[in-house]
């Protein structure tokens, strides 16, 4: 509710209301508004009743100059309306990419000739660096362009990309080596090589999409737009055939004019499918643009499309589906201790240990046994993990406290001529298939019993899969734990499937799968070997602390490299599609209500008898026409908080989703514009 | 006076219907069965023959065409039916089996006629058994009858194997598809057809009319005419009349009954005679009546059917068929109730009932309702009353029915083609609804779909508000009207929607056989025609190559009852919109002006 508020407020905030007021009236220019040739008729059909409006005043002929004058500014209002509407959703964007735009300005790069940190270099203006070229970045210095780092690490300052102001590491090798043009060095020297020309830089491609000024309309959105101008085509010549139909019936009844050119303008305009016309660009730029409210650049139009057609989820087990480490939860000892015994052992193994597995058995320790130890011993000798050992502990006053797997302990235990107790092999075991980790515990070589270390699922995250399941999307989690282990958390967290043991490739084969079946495939990756997978996928999410290839290999990069965000474009994919096919039907059915507006009152001259078909009584024919137009004008910024927020998206199976819109949107639309046009009708005729 | 006894309507509509449902699963499963070349009832008697045809005429069974080539080939056949019929209808008074020695046809009445049967409306601008000798009845007409369902039928088959497959590039093959919809299917059930109507007393021979004398003579008086033909007036303006005695009559004769099976069987609706199947000798009994009826829906219903199998889901055909008789039974009602409730005119006059004007006693109102509704519903056309004669209301029935666009069951493949058209488009809204891009039958809907498919539904009604238009307006389009006011704008709003829908019934009153009329409605019937069939084709070229998505729980299930009632809407919301002005001020009005003056 909070967020809603928020959202909205941000929407109408008043000084991009004003600026899109401004834009709305330059965005009346015909060849901008080729682009939306519905709209564009209606600005046609209002330039025709300003003429005749004028042509009335003139002259004093034809009919009453109110009424060609009202609807001449109504018919103009519904044009502005419209082009107010893409102006709002495009202007939180613009303001957005300002300040963004503010941070490209130009730097000085510290041109290398050769990939060294000591090495000389000259003065060049960012705009000269191409793909290739090697820059040295000191402490303070602004990054010139895209790059990788293939010398040193640095602490960056991100902020300007991301709004996060917590710096972070870059460095050479490994995952974390993609650094962004813009961002800032704020301790040590990295050599980047440039991976960007001018123009395509990562900032490049954010500021042309959050403005929209590259937006392309999405394949969906042209299939839509064909429908639409369809309607259009046959609603013209409806309109047209209204006057030979009515000059025959003049002559044939003798009585009555012919229908005007202002009523056609007006019927048009009422019978094609302004409302969804008239917002279907702020539909898209909206859901762009609350997806970068989540700190999500979509790089593609089409990415978000698909989005919310994906089928299958591929989800990293680790950061998405379970919190990081994996913590204490149960303390199981052998044959002859208790618990507490058991838990005291392993707070003294782990006192010195500050892995957070480590911490957490502190932590399960003092809180189920109150057990307090405040500080370390002096006397304690910690001994750390070493690979050869795969033990670590901490040897005080003559015990000798180890922690460790199963099968190194064991080792150790017989290595120092002790005995194994019956009883460990069940519990380890026992702890395995449960899809927990067992670390053993000893006191100077006596086996005391085992920690149960366990994956702990995020909250709320086996909900959000059943909601997953319930629109059909399949959940697979990639890990790379034994299957034993996998199975039991995929259990856990309801998933559909897993993948153990995953190497990058299987990624890429099961994505392959999948699509051969027909399937849309969503999968998050940041490091270099997860780039194919990346390119395979038809919905990439690259986290931005990802390498430069991964990044480029996606078509979605999430600033906050938060893999649960996926979840989140997938949703926000299909709100914008819902968005679209509501207010579509609203438009249409809205129709009918026109029409027993509108017939009438055209042809009341001629048939007085149609007078039947008033239904909802309008008082004259004049008001009747202009009701409806207003009708059809107001009900665009009325729909412009849908648009820009979207259609609430509930989890739900299709069947009952279709049910549900249709009533709302289908029978509303129906029903909505009756009330609406009578009541406009009374306040008409309640002011002349 | 009571024609009619509601109960037995209602039993005879409701047995119809029932048939006719029972009988589509082995109807349908039949079709599919031959369309896919796979062993059936009739393979052992007819495969053979349907060898020797492929080896007489070339055409290799398993040549696969992609959508141009299957939509030349279809093009090319039908342009060349078409030169043929024209030249036949011209020369007809030089060729054989003409014993009532017709002329040729003027040459816009012969276009209008092979235009006609070629693109299956059987709009018939003549009067059969006054213009038509036996040589073009069979040789042009009938075997068009055949030739022109055969062709709908195909395309409907290509368009299905365009959903169906996945990731290919070609339909079939035109001349194997149409051959086998000839061979297996029309052919055999006109053959059992024509037998049965034979037995209930319809005519097939080849005699010259005959002459019969009256039982009772009747007289009539004829207006004088000068030596220029026209009407000699007396001093107040009156024309003069003579008394003329009438002792004998000419019945024709022919081989209706051949005629008669294809022309429902097809949905055609081209009758041997001008009454149509109102004729005691093209449809003489009650029995007959609703045989008539049943080769009329079976086809197009069963073709739903063929569908289902195809596309390995017989749920998604019924969910169209269901549609369908939703919109079926709709119509029968309205049409049932605007008849039974009768002309209140008339009632004043002291006759009450039912409105029997232009309907047939021995069919009463059901068996009249039931083949209106049917011939209209189909692209049929056939009539067994006049339309013409129907109440405002009841009249607007048929109207809106091929207003529609004929997907009420519809023309032999044609009718599905289009609904499935309104499908997609249902499907593109519904499917947005749900949070996806739409999909139907696991096949993505794009901006090609988009195109076709509104093309394909839109396409005939942009023709009837274009040429309406013009009719309204230039004074050849209003001189062949016989009524003035609303119902006139009715005569000529039905004329240009049957044309352009390719329905071929009438709304008597207008005189269509005119330069004007014979012309502007040989480009609506082509439009109407070849403008969705090429769509359809186009559609089904983008759809096979596509990949099939599976279905799951997030995909919109178009074979419920939500989709279904949905689907219905879209159909009755798209023909409201297009249509409402022009009904308005036809039937509406008109009804309006019965009720009680303007």
């Amino acid at each position: 509710m909070d967020k809603a508020k928020k959202i909205s407020k941000g929407i109408f905030d008043p000084k991009l209301m004003k600026a899109a007021f401004v834009d709305s009236f330059k965005k009346l220019d015909p060849r901008a508004l080729w682009r939306n040739p519905v709209m564009l008729s209606v600005e046609a059909g209002s330039a025709i009743t300003t003429v005749i409006f004028i042509y009335n005043l003139i002259t004093g002929k034809g009919e009453p100059t109110w009424f060609t004058g009202m609807v001449s500014i109504w018919l103009w209002l519904t044009v502005i309306f419209a082009t107010f509407a893409e102006a709002l959703a495009e202007g939180r964007g613009k303001a957005r990419a300002e300040s963004m735009r503010k941070t490209r300005t130009e730097v000085m790069a510290k041109k290398l000739k050769k990939p060294e940190l000591g090495g000389t270099y000259e003065l060049v203006p960012s705009v000269q660096l191409r793909k290739g070229d090697l820059i040295l970045v000191e402490a303070k210095d602004v990054i010139a362009s895209d790059g990788e780092v293939i010398a040193g690490a640095a602490l960056v300052n991100e902020a300007a990309i991301t709004g996060e102001s917590a710096p972070v590491v870059r460095e050479s090798g490994g995952d974390r080596s993609a650094v962004t043009g813009g961002t800032q060095v704020i301790a040590n020297s990295i050599v980047v090589r440039i991976t960007a020309d001018p123009g395509e830089t990562f900032l490049d491609r954010m500021i042309s999409m959050v403005e929209g000024a590259k937006r392309r309309k999405t394949p969906n959105e042209i299939a839509l737009e064909v429908l639409l101008v369809a309607l259009t085509i046959v609603f013209f010549l409806v309109v047209l055939n209204l006057s030979p139909l009515s000059i025959y019936s003049v002559k044939a009844m003798g009585q009555g004019q012919p229908v005007t050119l202002v009523v056609m303008v007006s019927l048009f305009v009422c019978l094609i499918p302004t409302t969804i016309a008239a917002l279907l660009p702020a539909i898209g730029i909206a859901g762009m643009d609350r997806l970068f409210q989540k700190n999500v650049i979509v790089l593609s139009g089409r990415a978000i499309e698909a989005a919310g057609d994906v089928n299958v989820l591929l989800l990293d087990k680790t950061g998405t589906i379970t919190l990081g480490d994996r913590q204490a939860v149960a303390f199981i000892p052998v044959k002859g201790y208790s618990e507490k015994e058991l838990a005291e052992a392993a707070l003294m193994a782990s006192l010195t240990d500050e892995t957070p597995e480590g911490r957490s058995i502190v932590v399960l320790a003092k809180q189920k046994y109150n057990l307090r130890i405040t500080e370390l011993p002096k006397n304690a000798v910690t001994i750390t993990f070493s690979a050869e050992t795969r033990t670590s502990g901490v040897d005080l006053d003559g015990h000798a406290y180890r922690k460790g797997a199963a099968d190194a302990i064991m080792r150790y235990v017989q290595s120092e001529g002790a005995s194994i107790p019956n009883d460990i092999n069940g519990h380890v075991t026992e702890i395995s298939k449960s899809g927990g980790t067992p670390l053993v515990v000893s006191d100077n070589s006596v086996i005391l019993g085992v920690i149960h270390l366990k994956d702990i699922l995020k909250g709320g995250i086996q909900e959000r899969f059943l909601q997953l399941r319930s629109m059909g999307i399949r959940t697979v989690m990639i890990t790379g734990d034994n299957p034993l282990t996998a199975a039991a958390i995929a259990t856990e967290a309801q998933v559909d499937d897993f993948l153990a043991q995953a190497k990058p490739e299987d990624k890429l084969r099961l994505i392959r799968e999948n699509q051969e079946q027909g399937y849309m495939v969503a999968m998050t990756g940041d490091g270099t070997n997860d780039a194919p997978a990346l390119a395979q996928a038809d919905v990439a999410v690259a986290m931005n602390t990802g390498t430069q290839p991964a990044r480029e290999a996606a078509n979605i990069i999430d600033l906050d490299s938060n893999p649960t965000k996926l979840l989140d474009i997938v949703e926000i994919g299909k709100q914008i599609l819902m968005t679209r096919g509501t207010l579509t039907t609203f438009s249409i059915s809205n129709d009918v209500a026109k029409y027993f507006a509108i017939i009438p009152a055209a042809f009341a001259s001629i048939y007085p008898k149609l007078g039947i078909l008033n239904v909802m009584h309008l008082a004259t024919p004049f008001s009747a026409i202009l009701s409806a137009v207003i009708f059809n004008a107001i009900i665009i910024p009325l729909l412009i908080p849908l648009a820009l927020k979207g259609t609430k998206y509930r989890p739900m199976p299709a069947e009952r989703l279709l049910i549900y819109n249709l009533l709302i949107y289908g029978v509303g639309g129906l029903l909505a514009p009756f009330a609406g046009i009578k009541l406009i009708d009374v306040l008409i005729n309640i002011l002349l | 006076m009571q024609y009619t006894n509601i109960t037995f309507d209602i039993a005879q509509i409701l047995a119809l219907l029932v048939v006719v449902t029972l009988l589509v699963r082995h109807f349908g499963g039949y079709m599919k069965r031959v369309y896919q070349g796979e062993r059936n009832l009739l393979s052992p008697v007819l495969g053979p023959l349907e060898r020797v045809v492929y080896r007489i005429s070339g055409i290799g069974s398993d040549a696969e065409m992609n959508w141009k080539q299957y939509a030349v080939s279809m093009l090319i056949f039908n342009f060349v039916g078409m030169v043929v019929m024209f030249a036949i209808l011209m020369l007809q008074g030089y060729l054989p089996l003409n014993p009532s020695k017709f002329p040729g046809f003027s040459w816009h009445l012969a276009i209008n006629t092979a235009i006609s049967f070629v693109t299956n409306t059987n709009w018939q601008a003549y009067s059969g058994e006054s213009a038509a000798s036996y040589f073009s009845q069979i040789l042009v007409l009938m075997v068009h009858q055949f030739l022109s369902a055969a062709s709908g039928m195909a395309i409907v088959i290509a368009f299905i194997r365009g959903i169906v497959r996945r990731k290919a590039e070609t339909l079939g093959n035109f001349w194997v598809d149409l051959t086998r919809g000839v061979l297996y299917i029309l052919l055999p059930i006109a053959f059992i057809s024509a037998l049965v109507l034979v037995s209930q007393g319809v005519i097939q021979n080849f005699s010259p009319y005959k002459s019969i004398q009256l039982l009772e003579p009747t007289s009539y008086e004829k207006p004088k005419l000068d030596e220029k033909g026209e009407a000699i007036k007396d001093a107040s303006g009156k024309p003069i009349t003579e008394k003329v005695i009438v002792k004998e009559q000419t019945l024709p004769m022919g081989p209706v009954a051949s005629q008669e099976a294809i022309k429902g069987f097809g949905t055609n609706g081209g009758g041997f005679f001008n009454a149509n199947s109102s004729h005691p000798f093209e449809n003489p009994t009650p029995f007959s009546n609703v045989f008539e009826i049943f080769l009329i829906l079976i086809i197009p219903a069963g073709l739903t059917y063929t569908f289902g199998r195809m596309a390995g889901n017989t749920r998604q055909g019924w969910a169209i068929y269901t549609a369908m008789m939703l919109l079926f039974v709709l119509a029968i009602g309205a049409l049932y109730w605007a008849e039974y409730n009768g002309n209140p005119l008339i009632h004043r006059l002291g006759v009450p009932g039912i409105n029997m004007e232009g309907k047939e006693v021995r069919f009463g109102l059901g068996g009249s309702v039931l083949f209106s509704a049917s011939t209209t519903a189909t692209s049929c056309g056939a009539v067994n009353n006049m339309h013409d004669s129907l109440t405002p209301l009841g009249g607007m029935v048929p109207m809106v029915l091929i207003l529609l666009g004929e997907v009420v069951f519809g023309g032999v493949g044609s009718g599905l083609y289009t609904m499935l058209a309104f499908a997609i488009i249902a499907v593109f809204a519904a499917g947005l609804m749900i949070g996806r891009t739409p999909e139907y039958l696991g096949k993505k809907i794009e901006v090609t779909e988009m195109w076709m498919s509104v093309i394909t539904v839109l396409a005939a009604g942009v023709f009837v508000l274009i040429f309406v238009s013009i009719a309204l307006l230039v004074p050849a389009g209003l001189s062949s009207m016989s009524n003035s006011g609303p119902h006139g704008l009715s005569e000529v709003l039905y004329a240009f929607a049957s044309q352009a829908n390719n329905n071929g019934s009438a709304f008597a009153g207008l005189n269509g056989n005119t330069v004007f009329y014979n012309l502007t409605g040989s480009l609506a019937m082509l439009a109407g025609r070849f403008a969705p069939a090429l769509a359809v084709l186009a559609m089904a070229g983008s759809l096979v190559k596509k990949k099939f998505v599976p279905p799951s729980l997030g995909t919109l299930p178009t074979d419920k009852l939500p989709f279904i009632i949905w689907l219905v809407s879209v159909v009755l919301i798209v023909g409201a919109l297009t249509f409402f002005p022009a009904l308005a001020l036809g039937p509406i009005v008109e009804h309006m002006i019965m009720q009680g003056g303007i």
